[in-house]
């Protein structure tokens, strides 16, 4: 691999590892900031993508054996011919509001009840977008997947250079999402968040209602996570619902924020640059060092040793999650003062 | 004190009482339910195949064998066990391991045992695939998550744990089997033909006959063993349960063990059902087993077991109209519908 | 040396200390009652006692042998029972089921004992099939001392029996607090109740802030006009 080779793959490894950070910062508004347990990453994540992606792409062509009946071909509509390619942000901004609308109606069912509920609505919306993908061919070509995604500025820009472009605006877009993260979380309403994510009885006692707050905390997760997904269907530009794997499309994400430490914007942005650096330079190991299912068991066992040993993260532990307290604590935390 | 007289005075109260004492209590806002659900059920009977209700008990065997377990664990421990999928289908591959591995080298072989199309070692395989893994349950409970429960670790905490545990165990059996399908040795076999066109397949009364086995197994440990009250009582009230002098870390120890068993059993029975074997097929097999914990209410064993067949049978039935592939999304609409109506289960106490 | 014998104990949850160095006794055959207002480490002094809640500082000895921080489920076997003051019966059990859990460390036959729970208590036998969540608030409670009485224990902690009660109620639960003291188990009893307990009780000890306030026989302790004036309302 010559020289400009290598730039080509870091940039493209860049890319990928901004697009994850924007996961990771959904996710840290979620769990690191508000403790909502989603483990359906991939239900965001796809939706996002597959809602730029559809509304950009162009009709479906009759003789490459397309199957799909809606291509909203907002690059040649001329709607909003403002200079720059304005389908693009149409296409980020629709994501991000299908997201948040699926959230708003599965966080009202579930956010009421028992935490536990949430993660597994979480995971079968996850799983209800990748069957539905699927299997309803006229929506999106089914497993043969989307593959004319256009380019962002691709009149503008050569091919061989779209990535140096892109690198610039995937960066600028995770710049403009951590800023708004970290001022919400730096706001009123953020400290709402961390109490109930500290004490949710406390907080809820003081007058704040709990559900609402947890429900804007989900939808903007959600959302956030849209706007990744997005960006994601214009740098690959294939999207097939075997994409959105839970291993790439939520664990690996998890284990960023895990290793950032959760309730760390830098950290979750730092985790991701870091996981996504361990995991694609292992590819280049030799033996079991670079199957993938070595690396899924890796995963595996790197989450439950966070767990065990540092539940505040490797880089950053911002919260001391467990108090250090001998055994049967749990019985007698359950025992209240009196 | 006006109370239920002792004696069994007709049919209606004896069901009733008995169905109290398993943890099924009747109000009558939940007869009028369950009888407006049964004439639905008798309403659509014209326009359904009764072969796909067949089809729904046997996948709902094996749902019940899975979730039984998982609400165990859910009851007793507060862990909505992520990995309980996982345990699933590490036990099937364990089955395969000795199937395919161990048993002929020792000169056992063979498939198509009478009406079956599996063999007689998968008969061995199973009782010891289901050791392995309750004892695996176990080990992983002393290495992992007896150490959160210490430390005092919150409920998410633990979830997390167990989600990495899922992903781990994923990994170790694609890792020695491969991602590629497997089967336990088979040959094909005639299904049983009954009128209005049922057809059973003998596998899926096999299915049907280990789970009504085990179930009925689990209800006279519960019911009737010292280890089962405990377990109940610890699910009730641990912290009651641990000044009447429960030992209740053994109660951990015997939840995960039955859990990891039924776990692994109701693993080999899916894929003697599916004839094949995958990695995913643990995981997949996550949001029937909730759907049927919550439809149950979570920490209730029969609950969980109504909630199973409830949940297999729609699965089954949705096929009449929907493409099958959409089966999980139909348990997955089932816990959703559940959960607005009735958040502790059609069968949970309030609180 | 005294039955049970708490000295300076000190103990609370996470960061907050509620006990700051109470020190009570119990000796064989009486019934102790601990006073105080609410929030002064009453509950807390009988989750220590019991194990519920760690002890930082000070000890706890029952029957001359060191209980501080022993699993609970030590302490039961040597003889010492709590009835706490809330979810103190398995609901979705049945009432026997309750008693034999209570029994749970009886290696012997107990149905005599739950027998004579049932003599003790012949509204529980009249409902022994009936779940325990089903209960009326006064059985409740009788199911709940009836569960902590199936082990003989020595010693029985009572965290504010008549809590939650109708007045009616009250006085029956005080009289059957008496009537198990007669059989010769000693009792720790908590309570909100101050005059009907002293009343019933060979001791008393007033607890104020996490630390003890006063101490004297129960008579004295319901005739010392302190006592009266901030704790039994007159």
């Amino acid at each position: 691999m010559d020289i400009s080779g290598v730039i080509d793959y870091l940039i493209g490894f860049t890319i990928m590892a901004i697009i994850y950070a924007i996961f990771a910062l959904g996710l840290n508004v979620h769990w690191g900031f508000t403790g909502l347990f989603n483990i359906g990453i991939a239900g965001f994540f796809a939706l996002g993508a597959y809602t730029a992606a559809l509304l950009t792409s162009p009709p479906p062509d009759p003789d490459q054996f397309e199957d799909f009946i809606f291509g909203g071909d907002l690059a040649n509509q001329g709607l909003l011919d403002l200079g720059v390619d304005a389908w693009f942000f149409l296409g980020l901004a629709a994501a991000a509001v299908v997201c948040g609308l699926v959230a708003l109606i599965v966080g009202t069912i579930t956010l009421r009840l028992n935490d536990d509920y949430l993660s597994i609505a979480t995971l079968g919306i996850a799983e209800s977008v990748r069957f539905f993908f699927l299997n309803e061919k006229w929506a999106a070509n089914g497993s043969k997947g989307l593959y004319r995604i256009p380019k962002f500025l691709g009149d503008v820009v050569a091919p061989e250079n779209y990535d140096y472009l892109y690198v610039v605006v995937a960066l600028v877009i995770l710049l403009i999402l951590f800023a708004a993260v970290q001022r919400a979380v730096r706001s009123p309403w953020g400290r709402v968040l961390r109490a109930i994510r500290e004490d949710e009885v406390a907080t809820a006692a003081s007058g704040k209602n709990v559900f609402h707050f947890k429900l804007q905390s989900f939808v903007f997760g959600a959302m956030i996570m849209g706007i990744g997904g997005a960006l994601f269907a214009h740098h690959v530009r294939f999207l097939s619902p075997l994409t959105f794997d839970p291993l790439l499309a939520t664990f690996v994400i998890w284990a960023m924020l895990m290793v950032g430490g959760s309730g760390n914007n830098l950290g979750a942005v730092l985790g991701a640059f870091v996981v996504w650096g361990v995991w694609a330079g292992t590819q280049f190991l030799p033996g079991v060092f670079s199957d993938p299912s070595f690396r899924l068991l890796m995963i595996g066992v790197l989450i439950v040793a966070i767990m065990l040993l540092r539940p505040g993260g490797l880089l950053g532990e911002w919260r001391r999650i467990v108090a250090s307290r001998p055994a049967s604590a749990a019985a007698r935390d359950s025992t209240d003062p009196g | 004190m006006s109370l239920v007289s002792s004696r069994p005075q007709n049919f209606a109260r004896t069901s009733r009482r008995y169905l109290r004492r398993i943890g099924l209590r009747m109000s009558p806002g939940r007869i009028s339910a369950l009888l407006a659900a049964g004439l639905l059920i008798l309403g659509f009977l014209p326009f359904i195949k009764l072969g796909l209700v067949v089809n729904g008990l046997i996948l709902g065997s094996v749902i019940a064998l899975g979730a039984i377990g998982l609400t165990l664990v859910y009851g007793i421990l507060k862990l909505g066990n992520f990995a309980h999928g996982d345990y699933m289908a590490f036990g099937a591959y364990v089955a395969f391991f000795i199937v395919d591995g161990v048993l002929p080298r020792v000169g056992i072989e063979g498939a198509g045992l009478g009406p079956f199309t599996f063999g007689f070692p998968v008969l061995i395989a199973l009782p010891l695939s289901a050791m392995v893994v309750a004892l695996g349950a176990i080990a992983l409970d002393l290495l992992i998550y007896r150490r959160l429960r210490d430390r005092g670790a919150s409920t998410a905490i633990l979830m997390m744990a167990s989600l990495g545990v899922a992903i781990a165990i994923r990994g170790l059996v694609q890792l020695i089997w491969t991602g590629n399908t497997q089967h336990y040795p088979r040959e094909s076999r005639q299904v049983f033909h009954l009128p209005m066109d049922v057809r059973i397949p003998p596998d899926g009364m096999f299915v049907a006959l280990v789970a009504v086995i085990l179930v009925a197994g689990v209800y006279l440990l519960l019911t009737y063993t010292k280890m089962g009250k405990a377990m109940r009582a610890t699910s009730d009230n641990p912290t009651l349960a641990l000044v009447s002098g429960i030992n209740t870390k053994q109660v951990v120890w015997w939840t995960w063990g039955i859990g990891g068993a039924l776990a692994a059993i109701a693993g080999v029975l899916l894929a003697v059902v599916q004839a094949q074997l995958l990695p995913i097929m643990g995981w997949k097999f996550l949001i029937p087993l909730f759907a049927a914990v919550i439809l149950g209410g979570i920490g209730n064993p029969y609950g969980a077991l109504i909630g199973a067949l409830v949940v297999g049978v729609s699965m089954e039935l949705s096929t009449q109209w929907i493409n099958p592939s959409y089966k999980p999304a139909v348990a997955f609409a089932i816990m959703i519908g559940v959960l607005l109506a009735r958040p502790r289960g059609i069968f949970g106490d309030a609180q | 040396m005294a039955l049970l014998e708490a000295s300076s104990v000190v103990a609370g949850y996470g960061e907050t200390e509620i006990l700051h160095g109470v020190s009570i006794a119990v000796n064989t055959g009486e019934i102790v009652t601990i006073i105080g207002p609410n929030g002064c480490g009453k509950s807390t002094l009988m989750k220590a006692i019991v194990g519920l809640v760690r002890i930082r500082a000070g000890s706890v000895h029952f029957r001359g042998v060191d209980i501080s921080d022993q699993d609970p489920e030590q302490t039961v076997r040597s003889g010492l029972c709590y009835v706490p003051q809330t979810d103190n019966v398995f609901p979705s059990m049945t009432i026997r089921e309750n008693l034999e859990i209570g029994a749970f460390v009886r290696r012997d036959d107990y149905q005599f004992r739950i027998d004579e729970m049932f003599e003790l208590f012949p509204d529980l036998q009249r409902s022994a099939r009936l779940k325990a969540g089903t209960l009326s608030g006064g059985q409740r409670q009788m199911l709940a001392i009836a569960r902590a009485l199936m082990l003989d224990p020595v010693l029985l902690l009572l965290d504010e029996p008549s809590a939650g009660l109708a007045p009616a109620l009250v006085e029956g639960v005080f009289k059957r607090i008496r009537d198990i003291n007669g059989t010769g188990v000693s009792i720790l009893l908590v309570e909100q109740n101050a005059r009907e307990s002293l009343r019933i009780s060979d001791r008393g000890y007033v607890l104020s802030g996490g630390v003890n306030q006063l101490q004297d026989t129960g008579p004295a302790l319901l005739d010392s006009p302190e006592v009266g004036r901030v704790y039994l309302g007159g």
